[in-house]
């Protein structure tokens, strides 16, 4: 069995030197998928805040990842086009700068967020799951209504956006950005459990009542927690976006959101590398069963399912021989 | 804007919100009696459609498909519960939702397998196609109209089936208090089976309904699906009625929504932007009501726990 902190490392490690070989291989396509991989980790990461340590599971952080994404193909879109944005009162320039959209990305999502958390933590348990599934759907709908941005064909951005001192064209340099805006996250969310707020937080979740008789709100430790993740999410959908050059509703879809979860569970609820490496095995998988075959979801499906029925700490529980912080 | 447009928009709700309660019973019976969030509710709706189109493309017997549709859907759903949801009333909510996300993942693309990606066309049968003379010179299509009694009669009928019938009253029992009943000597996993066939049943005679008048595909569950967790989430969780009012209030906000706001927008914008704006803002109508039943009430109408 080995220790939970070596396999992190190791885990952090391997999304280094992959890349680093594909490029010395000269294998472009590898960081790209790798990239990959490293958004859909950063995703996972928020939401495992909110799942994983406040034990809200939000089935629609979609809303959240379209969200950055959207704000992201807008602010390019007006940029590229020329056209100022009008918000009622205000009119801005888009911009092709990457710190104010993954600014924006942030703010955007923590507002919905706030928005969405106040209203769901109404609710507990299957409503929960369920309203925050038809929120994400709320927005699925709106966005291929909404024709201005493309609708359902979603925008295009001719350039990658740039970061200033690097070219964001390179691959590796654009790997090294979203590798940073991972490890960040981690650190927050490491950060976070050992803090007062988070160890209120994960009582809160076992045990509402307690909390609330020591004089804490615990409705509003969950809100900040669903805040502070749908944030992450948010900024992972812009730097998404930001990969393909393209933002169409499907970042907005259903499936996103039970994907991310899935990463999680893939990996182990409440671990801290949990949802990287669900995220690192999501993409192998899917692009090793991809190339052999069309109906790897039906695999994945099957996986998914022997987890949940029999290993229910996922491979970090696997590998440490321990079920996990919680069930 | 005419009076015959709103009624026909108007019988047009009502006929997507009672093809919307066959799910949404099924669900919420299956919340209510297991404690079981489903999400492969809607691979069942797609099952009956599949089952339907296939027996329909055979035979060219519409009865004979509406027949094949609930079968399979009911034998699909009994063989899920044995197999899989059986391991899962005990679990948390989070494992309940990841083992019936993969059971759609299986489902769709085992679907997809063996049908292919291009949907399937179930037709209406000829003795119920075109339209109808309603009192007040409305033209309206037949089938629609016998959607709304099929689902009307199913809503009489579950009433009777959970109010005067045995098993009815073991159902109402197993949601109270389910070690109880098994004390008293009922079979409660046998009852679990039959209540998640019966669910199930449900959800694919409706996917066979609305696939007749809508095309057969993969993935056409889903959309429905979230819809009917709308219905039960305004309704309340594990009621029947709740679920009845719920789907029609849904059905009604969605057709009308869709109709009536650009309509209402063009009142004070130019035509362009009012369609844009309205028809963006009809997309988000149900949410903006379970958001207001969510504010007012936190169960939903009939909801009795949370």
């Amino acid at each position: 069995m080995i220790r939970e902190s070596y396999i992190n490392w190791i885990v952090l490690a391997g999304f280094l030197v992959v890349p680093l070989w594909a490029l010395s291989a000269d294998e472009p396509f590898t960081i790209t998928l790798a990239t990959r991989a490293v958004l859909l980790a950063l995703a996972a990461v928020g939401l495992n805040i909110a799942l994983g340590i406040g034990g809200l599971v939000s089935l629609g952080h979609a809303a959240f990842f379209g969200l950055g994404g959207y704000a992201m193909g807008i602010l390019a879109h007006h940029a590229q086009t020329f056209t100022p944005l009008e918000l009622g009162m205000f009119t801005i320039a888009g911009t092709k700068s990457m710190p104010i959209i993954w600014l924006t990305a942030i703010i955007v999502s923590a507002l919905a967020a706030f928005v969405i958390g106040l209203l769901s933590l109404r609710t507990t348990g299957v409503y929960f799951i369920m309203i925050t599934l038809a929120f994400g759907q709320m927005f699925f709908f709106f966005s291929i209504s909404w024709s201005a941005y493309g609708g359902e064909d979603g925008l295009s951005i001719y350039v990658r956006n740039g970061f200033p001192g690097l070219n964001t064209l390179v691959p590796i340099q654009f790997f090294g950005l979203c590798f940073t805006a991972l490890c960040a996250a981690l650190f927050v969310h490491w950060k976070l459990r050992k803090s007062p707020f988070g160890l209120a937080l994960n009582a809160a979740r076992q045990s509402p009542a307690r909390v609330e008789t020591v004089g804490l709100n615990p409705v509003r430790l969950k809100l900040l927690a669903f805040v502070i993740s749908g944030a992450i999410t948010g900024l992972a959908g812009a730097l998404f976006a930001d990969l393909n050059r393209f933002v169409s509703p499907t970042m907005f879809s259903w499936q996103l959101s039970g994907e991310l979860i899935v990463l999680i569970i893939i990996g182990g609820v409440g671990r801290l590398m949990g949802p990287v490496i669900g995220a690192a095995l999501f993409v192998t998988l899917e692009h090793f069963l991809g190339a052999f075959t069309d109906f790897w979801h039906v695999w994945l499906g099957v996986i998914l399912l022997l987890i949940v029925l029999f290993a229910r700490g996922g491979v970090v529980g696997i590998l440490t021989g321990k079920a996990g912080p919680h069930v | 804007m005419s009076t015959i447009l709103i009624i026909e928009q108007i019988l047009n709700g009502l006929q997507s919100g009672i093809m919307l309660f066959l799910m949404a019973a099924g669900l919420t019976l299956i919340f209510g009696v297991m404690g079981l969030i489903n999400l492969a509710h809607g691979s069942l709706y797609m099952v009956g459609a599949f089952a339907a189109a296939a027996v329909a493309g055979a035979t060219g017997s519409f009865l004979l498909a509406l027949v094949a549709a609930l079968a399979a859907a009911a034998l699909a759903g009994a063989i899920v519960e044995m197999v899989v949801i059986r391991r899962l009333y005990k679990a948390p909510h989070l494992d309940q939702v990841l083992a019936t996300f993969a059971l759609i993942l299986i489902f769709s693309e085992g679907t997809r397998w063996i049908f292919g990606s291009f949907p399937l066309f179930l037709d209406v049968p000829s003795y119920l196609s075109g339209p109808i003379r309603l009192p007040g010179g409305i033209q309206y299509p037949l089938y629609r109209l016998v959607l709304i009694g099929v689902g009307l009669s199913v809503a009489i009928g579950l009433w009777w089936l959970t109010a005067r019938t045995r098993i009815g009253i073991q159902i109402r029992a197993g949601e109270n208090d389910r070690e109880m009943i098994a004390a008293l000597g009922v079979d409660i996993s046998k009852l679990y089976t039959i209540v998640f066939a019966l669910g199930a049943a449900l959800a694919g005679l409706a996917g066979a309904l609305v696939g007749a008048i809508q095309s057969v595909q993969v993935g056409m569950g889903e959309p429905v699906l979230i819809l009917a967790f709308v219905v039960i989430v305004i309704g309340g969780i594990g009621s029947i009625k709740g679920a009845f009012i719920g789907a029609i209030l849904v059905g009604l906000t969605d057709t009308l929504g869709g109709i009536f706001l650009p309509q209402l927008f063009k009142l004070f914008m130019e035509t362009g932007a009012a369609t844009q704006t309205g028809s963006a803002l009809a997309s988000m109508a149900v949410y903006v009501l379970m958001s207001l039943v969510l504010i007012w009430r936190p169960t939903g109408l009939f909801g009795a726990r949370a």
